[in-house]
């Protein structure tokens, strides 16, 4: 009893609740004739969609900076590299390699600049970046129209210029990663092994690097700032370190989606990736100075379980689409647990 | 004093018995408290002393963890109270080691906080006492009297957050006081951050506090004050009583021995042996040095500190002692010129100091000393690993260095070891560790770099008298196997001249002389106290 009672302790409730829920929608999925590889395929490939962008979470949040609501920064940096590559019209790795390059280029001035920031409102961290990210995206909004993009796949037809809402990769590098030593299992499920194994290697590179000389003054002070500045460490100098690192991952994150999902959605669309992301890395057992390679893993997959699964069994079942509540009240629900327990 | 006389009693502890998790901290614990009389509450750190006044003081972690057995009664009637709140109103005031005052909020406010003297008005009329407006003159009168009964200086009208940490003591104190009503205050090592002329101000006051009728319970480690002031003296040890008495023709020697119970040596005694030091070989040479530190403002300060010596630096709180280690490790604005084995030093630079060889174990342990939500090994290697490169493992030919935490391990276990730090494994977080425990890791970061010199600011602020002795004992022994320099900062005296070759005396952000530590104790108070200052060739020069 008192080892069941630990492992509750430690593993947290939250998670204990959505872990026995999402294995109650798998149980009761063939009950409403769904398919349970088909979703556990969904499971999957959402998993390695929007895992890297979970773990653009963790270096910020080991350095002090908190939660990145500012993930956008990163995201558009991700959205500019894919758009980049589409007017050189290079296609497979050559395509996808590109977007990184320009992505990561472009994630490390910024996040250089929005580190700096950051700096100056210590404290007020993750108030200010959720404004950075916010009016990000909607100065950028200005720049997809007016930026001189040429191919056609990509700028808005009638007017040949400015960029559309979605642009279709289809015949540049759509799935490069994904199908990468892909293994079909079943006609439903298909592993994308090789969008598994980059998110793997960015795993490793995170956990690598925490693992450091840099990446010890980086935790040293997410832990106790004063602790670092008298071992003559440059506070300043590393959170900006952690926020570049976390903007770069994020755009590296924006284009695996991208190629998985086929399209490069622009405009608002990063919106849309910050409060399930930030809530991922919580119900993982992240708290808003501490997160682990494994609070992402496991945060993660449960997150997208749930997105993925409630939609099909739950629609199936009472044939109402609840997919969009529920994903709203665990992710925002997520968010207020965390920040409540911030004192702790 | 008639201990068994039950009228006038206050306060009774009958049996008193607490368990956490099937760990007993305390058995069957029983002593009485008389009206206007102060009781003396020793023991070691871990003793129980805490976790009993938890009880008194209805703290809800008792209740969360099972409650207690026993009985407490107050005035005759049984006490049970259900939150500290209830405690307040039975008129028991507590005093805790850690501070809570609002920075931002002047002495007055916070005297009176929650307590405020209001005026009416037109609105409060209308919507009630919580529309009444805040009458500050009032204020500022009550919280002045309050402080006056200290018999301290204080101006009500400064802000906690720019005090010195020993003013802010008071301001705690002078809050229970202020409460008309209190019969009984609990104080928690009041003393532990006071100087001993702050302290005996305190003692004092206390004892003007009694005569006015109201019991003190006063813990402290500085057994000094215990028979200075109390009737009544209980030592606890391992959760029991081990002692009650009164206090007439107790001396401290005693009371240590119940304690620790083994015996100790006599305070005053000089633990180091003597050795020979180069007078003419300066390790280290401050000039004109100044310090911007809160509180411990360093004016005008030139200081030669000899190869492989023990310096220590002793003074009365706020008069600047604590800027001198503070600046010259670059933790606080400063300026003047440091000179280090010959060569200049840059100022306002941790990283150069560090890298010089100067390591530094600071006084604020909790807030810059330690990671404590890490684990030891990390806390004691870190500053070796970020400043020289050590506990650095090289892969794929040197393109990627990692933590060698194998190294890591064995360096924390060789401390836990040597230093006899009291956890459950070389990972446990450096929270969960008592005072005296979190002492030793730091002088074990401080140790880890092999410093040329060590600059170590309160070593023994409240730690108990074991782990004291250890702390002390560690620092010569490593002075005397490395040839290791260090400089030692502290607020008792006794101490400085138990393990110091010289003490330097710092008074109004300058040093106002240099004494052996054999001088007479007369010699160290009037120099603390600014009377005289001793020149370089041992001369004194009246002021006053």
């Amino acid at each position: 009893m008192a080892q069941i009672n630990k492992f509750i302790k430690n593993f947290g409730w939250a998670r204990i609740i959505i872990a026995i829920f999402l294995l109650a929608l798998f149980i009761v999925a063939p009950i409403f004739g769904v398919r349970v590889d088909a979703s556990l395929n969904d499971v999957i490939v959402r998993f390695g969609m929007s895992g890297i962008m979970v773990l653009s979470m963790v270096p910020m949040i080991q350095s002090g900076c908190g939660l990145n609501f500012g993930v956008p920064v990163g995201l558009i940096s991700g959205m500019m590299g894919a758009v980049v590559s589409l007017e050189f019209k290079l296609t497979g790795m050559a395509g996808i390699g590109v977007a990184f390059l320009v992505g990561l280029v472009m994630a490390a001035v910024l996040g250089f600049l929005y580190g700096l920031l950051l700096n100056r409102v210590k404290g007020d961290e993750m108030i200010i970046a959720t404004y950075v990210g916010f009016s990000f995206v909607f100065l950028m909004n200005i720049l997809w129209l007016k930026l001189p993009f040429e191919n056609p796949a990509s700028v808005m037809g009638f007017k040949g210029e400015g960029l559309r809402v979605t642009i279709s990769i289809e015949e540049y590098w759509i799935h490069v990663l994904s199908d990468l030593f892909k293994i079909p299992i079943s006609k439903y499920l298909i592993i994308p092994t090789g969008m598994i194994l980059f998110f793997i290697l960015m795993c490793l590179i995170v956990w690598g690097f925490f693992k450091t000389k840099l990446g010890t003054a980086i935790t040293a002070v997410g832990s106790n700032p004063d602790y670092a500045r008298a071992s003559g460490i440059n506070i300043n100098k590393m959170r900006v370190v952690s926020v570049m690192l976390s903007t770069m991952l994020a755009a590296v994150g924006m284009i695996v989606f991208q190629q998985s999902f086929g399209f490069v959605q622009m405009f608002n669309s990063p919106l849309a990736f910050v409060f399930p992301s930030v809530a991922a890395v919580l119900l993982g057992g992240a708290s808003v100075n501490k997160a682990t390679i494994t609070n992402v893993v496991i945060g993660t997959f449960l997150f997208q379980g749930i997105l993925t699964m409630t939609p099909s069994v739950i629609n199936s079942a009472i044939n109402i689409d609840m997919s969009e509540i529920i994903r709203i009240i665990v992710s925002n629900g997520l968010i207020v647990y965390a920040l409540t327990r911030k004192g702790r | 004093m008639n201990l068994l006389s039950t009228n006038n009693v206050l306060l009774k502890v009958e049996g008193v018995g607490k368990e956490y998790d099937g760990n007993r901290v305390l058995k069957d614990i029983n002593f009485k408290l008389e009206k206007g009389k102060i009781l003396g509450l020793v023991g070691e750190n871990g003793a129980g002393k805490s976790t009993l006044m938890n009880i008194l003081f209805g703290m809800k972690v008792i209740a969360e963890t099972g409650g207690y057995e026993g009985a407490v009664y107050l005035n005759g009637e049984k006490i049970k109270f259900k939150s500290p709140v209830d405690a307040l109103k039975a008129g028991i005031g507590m005093v805790h080691q850690e501070f809570s005052l609002i920075p931002g909020f002047t002495v007055g406010e916070n005297v009176l906080l929650n307590m405020e003297k209001t005026k009416k008005s037109l609105i409060s009329k209308v919507l009630g006492k919580r529309m009444e407006t805040i009458d500050l003159p009032e204020i500022r009168k009550s919280a002045q009297k309050a402080i006056d009964t200290l018999g301290v200086q204080l101006d009500t009208e400064t802000l906690v957050s720019e005090m010195p940490v020993g003013h802010k003591q008071f301001i705690e104190i002078a809050r229970e006081i202020d409460r008309s009503q209190v019969k009984l205050i609990v104080l928690d090592e009041p003393t532990a951050v006071l100087t001993e002329s702050e302290a005996e101000v305190l003692l004092k006051s206390m004892r003007l506090l009694a005569d006015i009728g109201i019991s003190i319970v006063f813990i402290s480690h500085r057994l000094r004050e215990i028979t200075a002031i109390c009737d009544t003296i209980v030592v606890l040890r391992d959760g029991l009583v081990v002692k009650e008495t009164p206090s007439e023709g107790v001396d401290v020697r005693q009371i240590a021995e119940w304690m620790v119970g083994r015996d100790v040596d006599a305070e005053a005694k000089h633990i180091r042996s003597l050795v020979k030091i180069d007078e003419k070989d300066i390790i280290f040479e401050a000039r004109n040095l100044w310090v911007d530190m809160p509180g411990e403002t360093i004016k005008n300060v030139s200081l030669k500190v000899r190869r492989g010596e023990i310096l220590g630096i002793g003074g009365l709180a706020g008069q600047g002692k604590l800027g001198i280690p503070n600046g010259i490790m670059g933790l606080f604005a400063s300026g003047g010129e440091i000179f280090f084995e010959g060569k200049p030093l840059q100022l306002n630079n941790t990283l150069s100091a560090l890298q010089s060889g100067i390591a530094f174990v600071s006084e604020d342990r909790r807030g810059v000393g330690l990671l404590l939500d890490e684990p030891i090994d990390w806390n004691i290697a870190f500053n070796a690993m970020q400043v020289q490169n050590k506990f650095l493992k090289s892969y794929l030919g040197g393109a990627i260095k990692w933590r060698d935490e194998k190294a890591m391990k064995t360096c924390a276990l060789e401390y836990i070891k040597s230093l006899e730090i009291r956890c459950t494994s070389e990972r446990q977080l450096a929270r969960n560790l008592s005072g005296g425990n979190q002492q030793k890791v730091c002088l074990a970061k401080a140790f880890a770099m092999n410093p040329k010199l060590l600059f170590v600011s309160e070593p023994t602020r409240g730690i108990d008298v074991g782990a004291k002795k250890l702390v002390l004992d560690a620092l010569r022994k490593y002075n005397e196997e490395n040839n290791t320099t260090i400089v030692i900062i502290s607020s008792e005296l006794e101490e400085l001249r138990s393990i110091s070759d010289r003490i330097a005396i710092v008074c109004e952000g300058k040093i106002f002389g240099i004494l052996q530590p054999a001088s007479p104790v007369v010699d160290f108070g009037l120099l603390m106290a600014g009377e005289f200052q001793v020149n370089e060739e041992g001369e004194k020069i009246w002021l006053r």
